[in-house]
């Protein structure tokens, strides 16, 4: 009797109202995150602190553009392009931008053949994704390299406050750090799909303990990240 | 018991909404779209307040689409999803703080150190 309560009690509670649901979940006993495995969780509360990182970056770098009295480089020309015999504004950053964005569409794809346990299809997917991302660190180099070699230093550049320079070099440098290593933690899981270690409970080098599709999933949490910093670090540093 | 636990949460995932890959195109075109309005709002030099709204009108649509779609928040339980969601907007605060700070500096800054040559 008391168990049949117990169960009928669960049954009335996995779909309580929305409110409800939270309640419930974050009273309940040694889990709060029903239906989500640690990884994901734990990838979600890293993505969490890395926010607090890049927005104390785009806070700094509010900061000095807002308190400086010196008049700030115009990014519209600074990252033009002399391109088929005219300047076009921030063409570079542009494409960059599309071809984080493409990244993150197969990456979504990936995970989605991943479910489905589509190995071929997983692996090439995942592969573009870092291929398009190794390509946005190509040009993010680039594009360093034509910033220093016209003068801009973290202390000084040609056009203005000269504070536009550790801000630039700081997020930018950090984001395309994450997009460096999000490249490596790709290729790497790839490799594990294509071999398919997923299937055949293989464990893992550092870890010893098999893994499952899901860390697709994970990887594409970090990977889709990394295109939500861009998106904010395109909007404040680039256009604003 | 704990990996019966995990094993249940991967049999429960697996089933759950695994999206159409029409989901994930519409979405990229969208961002596409929204990339393209952002690029032009610079290369058809708005300026002011139209030019700021845009900027941040396009950036919060393009950060909804991918939290919600690409990162599948929109099917996620309510509890992850405000544990996750709702911590950053203490940023807001942190905001407030050094536009207030920022433009106590440049007046310092105008009111002492303009002048000099």
């Amino acid at each position: 009797m008391a168990r049949s309560e117990i169960a009928d009690a669960t049954v009335a509670d996995s779909r309580p109202t929305r409110w409800r649901s939270i309640v419930t979940d974050w009273a309940s006993d040694q889990r709060a995150f029903k239906q989500v495995s640690w990884g994901k969780a734990m990838m979600w509360i890293f993505l969490l602190s890395d926010t607090f990182i890049f927005s104390c970056f785009l806070l700094s770098y509010m900061t000095v553009r807002m308190s400086t009295t010196v008049e700030w480089p115009n990014p519209s020309e600074v990252f033009a392009l002399h391109l088929f015999g005219r300047n076009i504004p921030l063409i570079l950053i542009a494409i960059m931008t599309f071809v984080l964005i493409t990244s993150s569409g197969t990456m979504a794809m990936a995970v989605n053949f991943a479910y489905r346990r589509d190995r071929r299809k997983t692996a090439i997917l995942m592969l573009v994704t870092a291929l398009l991302g190794a390509a946005f660190v190509g040009m993010q180099a680039f594009e360093w390299t034509k910033l220093i070699e016209e003068g801009v230093r973290p202390w000084e550049n040609p056009w203005g406050a000269p504070q536009f320079g550790s801000t630039f070099f700081m997020i930018t440098g950090f984001h395309g750090t994450h997009v460096t290593f999000g490249v490596i933690f790709l290729l790497i899981v790839a490799r594990k799909v294509w071999r398919g270690d997923f299937d055949t409970g293989r464990r893992g080098f550092f870890t010893s303990r098999s893994g499952n599709y899901e860390t697709v999933e994970i990887t594409g949490l970090y990977w889709h990240f990394v295109d939500l910093v861009w998106v904010f670090i395109f909007a404040f540093f680039y256009l604003w | 018991m704990a990996q019966a636990n995990d094993h249940s949460a991967r049999v429960a995932h697996d089933q759950i909404h695994q999206p159409p890959i029409r989901l994930y195109l519409v979405v990229w075109g969208w961002l596409f779209v929204l990339s393209t309005f952002s690029y032009l709002v610079d290369y058809l030099q708005f300026q002011g307040y139209l030019r700021w709204s845009l900027i941040l009108l396009f950036m919060l649509l393009k950060a909804g689409l991918i939290i919600a779609v690409f990162m599948h928040m929109a099917w996620e339980r309510l509890s992850l999803l405000y544990a996750i969601l709702l911590p950053p907007a203490v940023v807001f605060v942190f905001l407030g703080i050094m536009i207030f700070e920022s433009n106590y500096t440049l007046f310092t800054r105008l009111a002492f150190f303009a002048t000099a040559p």
